[in-house]
């Protein structure tokens, strides 16, 4: 039987995978990808949360927040890409002429 | 037949949109939107005036409105104000007075990106550093003039954050704030590659933590069934519903919002970022920036956590603490002048978070002005900035302003003013600031908090007398940086700064009461 509560669980680990992944990762693009997970995870959420209470404003944050992260694909992008023409690399160990 | 089908149509109720009390915001967001119709259409020769134009206009135009309505008759009867747009953005005192301030900042902060004499801005953002493409476009005199209508779009944003009643509102407007932001801050038209770096590292850091901003939305949805303020402070008075949702909600909901004002341990961001970032977008950061992100967490947990202040005070006077003690140490070590106008903004934010923890009308009232009076000095500040430059651009290296004092007396001495004032010395307008929050925090209980501030204070104090001392006590370098003759926009940005900086310092008391009467009720539920 699977219960709402199985979902906020998988939500919460999808968002845990991403935060993670964030820290530990060094290319920039999987980096990015890892936040689009914490944000899908917490779509995820939003919707369960929407099915537990009965109301629809879940769904449709849902909806605000996947034109949200297109709109953050758009931006980010055009950063790394920029980037990764001006050094031949897209790590995020590589940038590092600012410290302390 | 039709009968049935007229018997199960129901017509949709539009909502009710209170247009004249969001006209501030609307005339800013039209202005940006006329800005990219100008970029697209506008002949290449005209568009940087007709840009300035439309953006000067369209802040003050909105600076106006913002006064208009706060005279209007939503505040008859002692009425804190109302709700508009059907819940969704509130129009109460306090907002109208930060929405007031940011207004006045970004127009000074164009102000400094219009700055003809000494460009601040990429020819062409996509020429790769270094090739051909690059130079052909300086040699082309190109410049990037989408800088006008990004900055409105971001002060849009900024106004809609701290206005905004919802949770889903705020992180739109949190995205809105900061995706021109991220872009602005790689445009940078000298040192293109730190700035780049500037713009990935706010990029990367920024998108994570409007990831647990957004996270924390959700679990504060799943405890209430709303994202409206006022209903989780209702349902967290009420205290049914699962604690665990709640208390995971308050503190992702907060690691976004101290992200944004550049608390420690959530501020590796912020050094990196103005010292890369053009130096007139570092000013619309370190003032807009700051003063929206304050109200926005003023209002999340003056409202939403308002009844919850026992459990969010511990973890906060923690993070004011490391604030305040990390941001003015650190800011001994710094070189770079913009990093450690970085750590003192760090270390400012410190204080007005004792203003934010003392939860009261006081601690408002503390936080607004301080933040006025901080946002408008630091634009000066990052003037001044812009102003002493060498063969490479700005001279960024703390030792190459040795002896500016004996080159440039006015410049050297503008620049101590603001650097005194940061440090809070009386007859300035950072004594009178860190008065009103470290007074209102010790009505609030936090004395140990204003004593560890104080100590901050004085800490921060040191950097600060050491560049003066820099300046005017050493000899300067024969072939050290000079300051160049501004045009009129920085020359009034600096006079403003200056000006504002002391007439808060000597005479305070006419915008003291002004921000405690739009404290006096707090906000709107």
């Amino acid at each position: 039987m699977v219960t709402p509560a199985h979902f906020i669980a998988l939500a919460v680990i999808l968002f845990v995978i991403g935060a993670v992944g964030v820290l530990v990762r060094r290319n920039a693009i999987v980096v990015f990808m890892c936040v689009e997970l914490m944000l899908n995870a917490a779509n995820l959420a939003f919707v369960t949360f929407a099915r537990m209470h009965g109301n629809l404003d879940g769904q449709i944050i849902a909806f605000f927040v996947m034109v949200v992260a297109a709109a953050e694909v758009v931006v980010g992008l055009a950063i790394l890409t920029s980037i990764f023409r001006a050094r031949r690399s897209a790590s995020v160990d590589d940038a590092n002429l600012m410290k302390y | 037949m039709t009968g049935s089908v007229a018997a199960i149509t129901h017509t949709i109720a539009a909502p009710s949109i209170e247009w004249s009390l969001l006209s501030p915001l609307v005339l800013v967001f039209a202005a940006a939107t006329v800005g990219v119709l100008v970029e697209a259409f506008a002949p290449r020769d005209l568009r940087r005036a007709l840009h300035i134009a439309i953006s000067l206009g369209g802040l003050a135009g909105a600076f106006v409105l913002t006064i208009v309505v706060a005279h209007s008759h939503i505040f008859a009867g002692g009425k804190p104000g109302v709700v508009a747009a059907v819940g969704a953005v509130a129009v109460d005192k306090p907002t109208l007075f930060i929405q007031g301030t940011i207004l006045v900042l970004a127009f000074v902060s164009v102000l400094l990106i219009a700055e003809s004499s000494h460009d601040a801005f990429a020819a062409q953002a996509a020429a790769v550093p270094g090739s051909a493409a690059e130079r052909e476009g300086l040699l082309a005199g190109l410049t990037h003039t989408e800088v006008y209508p990004l900055t409105l779009f971001s002060v849009g944003g900024m106004l809609l954050f701290p206005a905004a009643n919802d949770l889903l509102t705020m992180f739109i407007a949190l995205e809105v704030l900061s995706l021109p932001l991220y872009l602005l801050c790689g445009l940078a038209r000298r040192r293109r590659l730190l700035s780049q770096e500037a713009a990935m590292k706010y990029f990367l850091l920024g998108a994570f933590s409007s990831a647990f901003f957004l996270f924390g939305v959700a679990m504060l949805y799943g405890y209430s069934g709303s994202v409206q303020l006022a209903a989780i402070a209702t349902a967290a008075q009420s205290g049914v519903g699962s604690a665990t949702l709640l208390y995971a909600g308050i503190a992702l909901l907060g690691i976004g919002l101290l992200f944004k004002i550049g608390a420690i341990p959530f501020a590796n961001w912020k050094p990196d970022v103005y010292q890369g970032s053009p130096t007139p977008v570092t000013a619309l950061m370190a003032s807009c920036t700051l003063v929206s992100a304050f109200g926005a967490l003023l209002r999340v947990f003056y409202v939403a956590f308002g009844q919850l202040t026992w459990d969010w005070r511990p973890v906060m006077w923690g993070v004011a603490i490391l604030t305040m003690l990390v941001g003015s140490i650190v800011a001994i070590t710094q070189t770079d002048v913009k990093r450690l106008l970085a750590y003192s903004s760090i270390a400012q934010a410190g204080y007005v978070l004792t203003g934010v923890i003392a939860a009261n009308t006081a601690g408002l009232s503390g936080s607004m002005f301080y933040l006025a009076a901080y946002g408008i000095a630091t634009i000066g500040a990052f003037a001044i900035v812009t102003l002493v430059r060498d063969q490479t651009g700005e001279a960024a290296h703390l030792s190459s302003w040795a002896g500016l004092g004996k080159r440039s007396p006015l410049v050297a001495g503008l620049f101590a003013l603001f650097l005194i004032t940061f440090a809070g010395i009386p007859l300035t307008s950072g004594f009178t600031s860190k008065f009103a929050v470290f007074r209102a925090a010790i009505q609030g209980g936090a004395l140990p908090l204003v004593i560890i501030g104080v100590i901050s204070s004085a800490i921060l104090a040191f950097p600060y007398v050491r560049v003066i001392v820099l300046m005017f006590f050493s000899d300067p370098a024969p072939d050290g940086p000079v300051v160049v003759r501004p045009s009129g926009f920085t020359s009034a940005a600096v006079a403003v700064g200056a000006a504002a900086t002391l007439v808060l310092g000597i005479i305070p008391q006419p915008l003291l009461n002004i921000a405690n009467h739009a404290a006096s009720h707090l906000f709107v539920r």
